[in-house]
């Protein structure tokens, strides 16, 4: 009876590997190859049947698309963007949720409501007033046309309340009875115990403007403020046959956000789970 | 501010703490949206004046444009293939991943990857993938005898093509918020349920299913906004073709506004976008209701 419970369950412990195996090569396939490809000699690329590791191998495709893609150009402007964003979002947001969270003032919630509903509206209704905007503020092609509307995010804001409302009160009420001012409270309780909640929101927003397209397609008209997602989508348009090329392009796309990932991690899953849906 | 009351005091510190991020809040997401109705009821080009044409951008999107009703159409038609395709595909995800082994942790950072990849970068691999002559899949299926399939050409397939990729790159981060969804489940309760002797069909659809109902809802809302707004891939992927047959609503929305640039007539489209997502949602809490468990 016990053996064959052990053996019951070694068969259901190999199905469970078996399908895991099965669905990780349907999502990381699509990276192999491109990986393969990016390390190919053009005239091996559409060889048939496809070979995965390339003969010979080389890597001058890495520094070839780096320089006609401009990447030192975009690589750049990509990080000036997307770190700016990210730093100015962590802190209006968590200044704002602080407000949200702890203090109570006149029209808290009616404020928080329309922060809420907001976030329902698609961006694109606001694309182009905002463009209107920048161009008012003659921001076009500019870094801050690019950073300053990114920073004041109701959607990070509404996700570090809620991790603000789970760290308990009693902590800042026994800071207040020792004469802490609000901002040490934020600054000195608050803010270390959400650590989680930062890094999440980081990664995300990290995430997000790296990859974003459509806002920095609208805003620049030159390369100088160009970002990667632009430099490559125009890239493509450019080299659509040279695959080795391109696939090499992606990859040095990819691979900020990748360790960036890696090194955040552990807090990132367990932001998602404190932050929780059912709240 | 010494002799101030403490409670003035607290009133004052929230609206400094809530002004940096509202003041930008108002200037770039709440004026934008006043602004896009008002410009919706214009025939505004960017380069000349405002002439105000009351509603006759509605009227020509419901009766003069012949392409609307097909781009709406790619877009319900989107959504319809896409939401329930990635909600059941993000929970198998997550059930697969939701164990204790240190090797699984590999396994979610793979099932991750699409997620952190732009849809540029995506879309590139795709397109490759998916070519008809050179393309990995029709290699595969060649080896399985399947004739070459056109992908991205042939007009009744090229939408299954695009919903795949979007799923492929979405399911992960579902999948983790699942996961958080699915450690939130006690475990006695599947220890009650084995004494019982459930088996694990029983198990999962009278415990799983609908202790993480409130997840799947929020997935679900979250979800169908997305695929009502769905641009990169299909920007990045097909532009809207082959003739108009990925044509989404917001590809639809760029198109007008920085290549044709109808401004007004983009803003119109943009609202009509809005209503439909609103109604849509307002229709999924009132549903919520019938299937989502309260007090989990």
């Amino acid at each position: 009876m016990l053996v064959n419970k052990r053996i019951q369950s070694g068969i259901k412990n190999t199905v469970v590997y078996v399908l895991m195996i099965a669905v990780a090569l349907v999502m990381i396939l699509p990276f192999l190859w491109m990986v393969s490809t990016s390390f190919k000699e053009m005239g091996q690329v559409l060889i048939f049947p496809p070979e995965w590791i390339p003969k010979p191998f080389v890597i001058h495709n890495y520094s070839e698309a780096w320089e006609l893609a401009k990447f030192n150009l975009f690589f750049r402007n990509s990080a000036i963007v997307t770190l700016l964003t990210t730093a100015g979002q962590l802190v209006t947001c968590s200044l704002a949720a602080f407000a949200f969270a702890r203090l109570e003032f006149p029209g808290r919630d009616q404020i928080f409501l329309i922060y809420l509903a907001t976030m329902m509206i698609p961006t694109q209704v606001t694309l182009i007033p905002l463009y209107l905007l920048m161009k008012q503020f003659g921001w076009i092609d500019t870094f801050s046309g690019l950073i300053v509307p990114g920073i004041f995010s109701a959607y990070g804001t509404f996700m570090l309340r809620q991790f603000f409302i789970g760290i308990p009160k009693s902590l800042d009420e026994s800071a207040v009875i020792d004469g802490c001012g609000y901002i040490r409270i934020y600054w000195q309780i608050l803010l270390p115990l959400s650590k989680a909640a930062l890094a999440t929101q980081a990664v995300f927003c990290f995430m997000w403007q790296w990859n974003n397209l459509l806002w920095p397609l609208v805003m620049t008209n030159t390369d100088s403020h160009r970002t990667l997602t632009v430099g490559m989508q125009l890239f493509k348009g450019q080299y659509s046959i040279a695959w080795n090329l391109l696939m090499a392009g992606s990859v040095i796309s990819v691979i900020p956000i990748l360790i960036l990932y890696i090194f955040l991690q552990k807090y990132f899953v367990e932001g998602i789970a404190m932050t929780g849906m059912k709240d | 501010m010494k002799h101030m009351t403490k409670r003035k005091r607290e009133i004052i510190a929230g609206y400094l703490f809530l002004a940096p991020n509202f003041l930008g809040f108002l200037l770039f997401s709440f004026l934008p949206v006043l602004a896009s109705v008002g410009i919706s009821l214009t025939d505004w080009n960017i380069s000349g004046q405002f002439h105000p044409v009351g509603l006759e951008n509605y009227r020509y999107m419901f009766a003069g444009d012949p392409k609307f009703y097909t781009i709406l159409g790619n877009t319900l038609y989107f959504t319809l293939l896409y939401v329930p395709i990635v909600l059941i595909a993000s929970l198998g995800l997550a059930l697969l991943v939701n164990r204790g082994y240190r090797t699984v942790i590999v396994f979610r950072f793979m099932y991750f990857l699409p997620v952190v990849t732009s849809a540029v970068a995506a879309s590139m691999v795709f397109q490759w993938i998916y070519n008809q002559e050179f393309g990995l899949l029709n290699y595969l299926l060649g080896i399985l005898g399947v004739p070459k399939v056109a992908w991205l050409t042939d007009l009744r397939i090229v939408m299954f093509s695009v919903v795949f990729v979007n799923i492929w790159k979405n399911a992960g981060k579902l999948m983790v918020i699942y996961l958080a969804g699915l450690q939130g489940i006690p475990g006695y309760l599947y220890e009650a349920a084995e004494i019982d002797g459930a088996n694990a069909a029983q198990k999962f659809f009278s415990i799983t299913v609908p202790m993480i109902s409130p997840t799947t809802f929020f997935i679900l809302i979250t979800s169908v906004i997305d695929s009502f707004q769905v641009f990169e891939i299909v920007f990045t992927l097909t532009g809207g073709g082959p003739l108009d047959a990925t044509r989404t609503l917001v590809t639809y929305i760029y198109d007008m506004s920085f290549t044709r640039f109808r401004m007004g007539y983009a803003c119109a489209l943009a609202i009509v976008l809005f209503i439909i997502i609103f109604v849509f949602t307002v229709f999924q809490f009132r549903l919520q209701k019938k299937w989502v468990q309260a007090d989990v």
